[in-house]
């Protein structure tokens, strides 16, 4: 009976220190989200999205290069990353499913996709800051692409696996080429999965500062020279919430704000698209 | 004229057989190209961190990584205090966060209910769509600050009396720190590892379950002595995930870890990790030798993450790619 008791009260404590534990990690989820609502919230006005970043000293001042530097980066980033993860998902998914290269490939995407992405960043300055003797836009797309790959590669083939072999067979069989069955039956079954997992890779790079440090830099300036360094909201975070200026401070706020919703936003939309498309496949 | 029509009717349809091969062709190179693409981009961020690392490596040999100096004035480089930085931040931040994401991961598979595991598993994954950045301002701003002001004191009263240990917990209440490095890591490693726990206890068998129920178990004991040795191989791979980030975290630790090369033998002292002395140091770094250090130092990190991930992939590949988070 005495036994019986203890071992209650042992099940009770566990489940529910679990339970705390949940709760700890909402909590900072809460705090962090808390912070940002009420630091950044009062900085939002129409000049943040219509006036540049202040130069040191003077007051107002807006994030529209910063903004705009975000957005043409993780568009250009995206749009050097996708083709390539699509295309090597594909293959990984349809023609070497089993093949040796394909394990190797499979192993070294999952290690660069939990790579330390100031590594990337290393990686791009090497291979192009370094030799154009300048930090460069297009240096800091560079770096953006390769941390987006391996997202896409992985939900593409996730998403080209769950496809019914048989609608793949009916194709065959109707004499479609295996790409005309990849292109005009795979791709469109998979189209929503393969969305989200470029929405998660949008949400990936739109945040990474650590890789853009040494690459893309920053511009106080409107620039729309790739070959120049161009503004970032990451970048300006950085820069503006280390500075003794109080606008500036207030700037870094908002911009955390901006960028923290944009990719919330952006998780959500792919958690619920992927839900939809399968009740397997959760986890995109 | 029949005759003349077949023919030709034979001929369209080779030659668009023969496109049809020849685009088959290509679309399987292309992808065949890109997979290995893969493969050369990992390949080329090694090479290019040894070349941009030689002129440093052959200047101070493998001392660079027992040397606790850090001076550009003389231009002396080792590596030392960032190594110890990054081991010990990373040490901490999983002495918090392996307790806590196992929790999270039984309540989201044993104890919550249906209508509850979904918000909270995505509110949780949320967490780790939050920027480092974001991390970084409100560990500087926020966290900080109330550690400084609350925990610290009583930290140093009671713990840094302790004879032994004590000295880990000794000096003046900065609020940045090493300790505080550590417990940001800690919570932006937690989505991690929790959900490749949660994922791994899913892939538990419910009759494997069941019988420890039908025997009388407790939720508890079921968890501890039928679900966690089952999955442990995918527990230890998930921790090593959780490690992995936490090595390699630049942006949160560079704002809360105080940025000082020196070893202090107390964790609520400043400190640096290889992460932050790059991201910190990198623009400013006027000599070539500068550079070339902390593009070793980078070499390091690489080095070190890379065996820590490629373990626990190998780890969670023997579950099956089931059990693998996607992030």
């Amino acid at each position: 009976m005495r036994r019986r008791t203890i071992r209650r009260l042992k099940n009770v404590a566990a489940l529910g220190l679990s339970a705390a534990a949940t709760l700890i990690g909402l909590a900072f989820l809460g705090a962090i989200l808390w912070t940002l609502f009420a630091e950044g919230l009062s900085g939002f006005s129409v000049s943040l999205f219509t006036q540049m970043t202040p130069p040191p000293g003077s007051s107002g001042g807006g994030l529209l290069n910063a903004i705009y530097g975000s957005v043409i980066l993780t568009l250009l980033g995206i749009s050097m990353g996708a083709p390539v993860g699509v295309l090597a998902g594909t293959y990984l998914a349809e023609y070497g499913r089993s093949s040796r290269l394909s394990t190797a490939v499979r192993f070294i995407n999952d290690v660069l996709l939990s790579a330390p992405s100031i590594i990337i960043g290393l990686f791009a300055y090497e291979l192009v800051v370094a030799p154009m003797g300048h930090f460069s836009a297009i240096s800091g797309a560079l770096a953006l692409a390769i941390i987006a790959m391996p997202v896409i590669v992985r939900t593409t083939e996730d998403m080209l696996t769950l496809v019914p072999q048989g609608m793949k067979d009916a194709s065959t069989a109707l004499g479609a080429y295996p790409w005309r069955t990849i292109v005009s039956v795979a791709y469109p079954a998979a189209r929503s999965g393969m969305v989200t997992g470029l929405l998660l890779a949008v949400a990936r790079i739109s945040g990474e500062s650590a890789p853009l440090l040494f690459t893309a830099l920053n511009n106080q300036f409107w620039s729309t020279n790739l070959r120049e360094p161009i503004a970032n909201l990451p970048v300006v975070i950085f820069t503006f919430a280390l500075s003794p200026y109080q606008n500036w401070q207030q700037l870094a706020w908002s911009a955390a704000l901006l960028i923290t919703l944009t990719i919330l936003v952006l998780s959500i939309i792919a958690r619920i698209a992927v839900s939809r498309l399968s009740p397997g496949g959760r986890r995109g | 004229m029949i005759g003349a029509e077949l023919t030709s009717e034979a001929e369209r349809s080779a030659r668009h057989v023969a496109g049809q091969r020849l685009f088959e062709r290509l679309f399987r190179g292309t992808t065949l190209a890109m997979a290995i693409l893969v493969l050369l981009v990992l390949g080329g961020v090694a090479v290019s961190l040894v070349h941009g690392a030689w002129p440093a490596l052959s200047r101070f040999k493998l001392a660079f990584i027992v040397r606790q100096v850090w001076n550009p004035v003389t231009d002396e480089y080792g590596a030392l205090g960032a190594i110890y930085g990054t081991l010990v931040t990373s040490l901490i931040a999983l002495v918090f966060a392996v307790p806590i994401s196992f929790g999270i991961a039984v309540f989201l598979t044993e104890l919550a209910p249906a209508w509850l595991k979904r918000p909270v598993g995505v509110a949780i994954e949320l967490l780790a769509a939050v920027p480092s950045i974001i991390f970084g301002i409100w560990g500087l701003f926020v966290f900080a600050p109330l550690l400084q002001q609350y925990a610290q004191p009583w930290i140093i009263d009671t713990l840094g009396s302790i004879p032994g240990i004590g000295a880990l917990f000794q000096g003046p209440p900065f609020g940045i720190g090493v300790l505080t490095a550590g417990i940001v890591l800690a919570i932006m490693i937690i989505p991690f590892i929790s959900a490749v726990m949660r994922d791994v206890f899913e892939t538990v068998p419910d009759v494997l379950k069941e019988s420890g129920y039908g025997l009388g178990a407790t939720t508890w004991e079921v968890v501890w002595q039928v679900v966690v040795p089952y999955s442990r191989a995918g527990m230890v791979g998930g921790i090593m995930l959780g490690l992995g980030r936490a090595l390699g975290e630049t942006m949160a630790v560079t704002f809360v870890i105080g940025n000082a090369h020196d070893i202090y033998a107390s964790l609520l002292a400043p400190g640096t990790t290889i992460s932050a002395t790059i991201a910190n140091e990198f623009t400013e770094a006027t000599t070539a030798l500068y550079r070339s250090s902390l593009i070793a130092l980078g070499a390091l990190l690489f080095l070190i993450t890379f065996s820590v991930i490629a373990a626990a992939r190998l780890m969670l590949l023997r579950l099956g790619r089931r059990a693998l988070p996607s992030a």
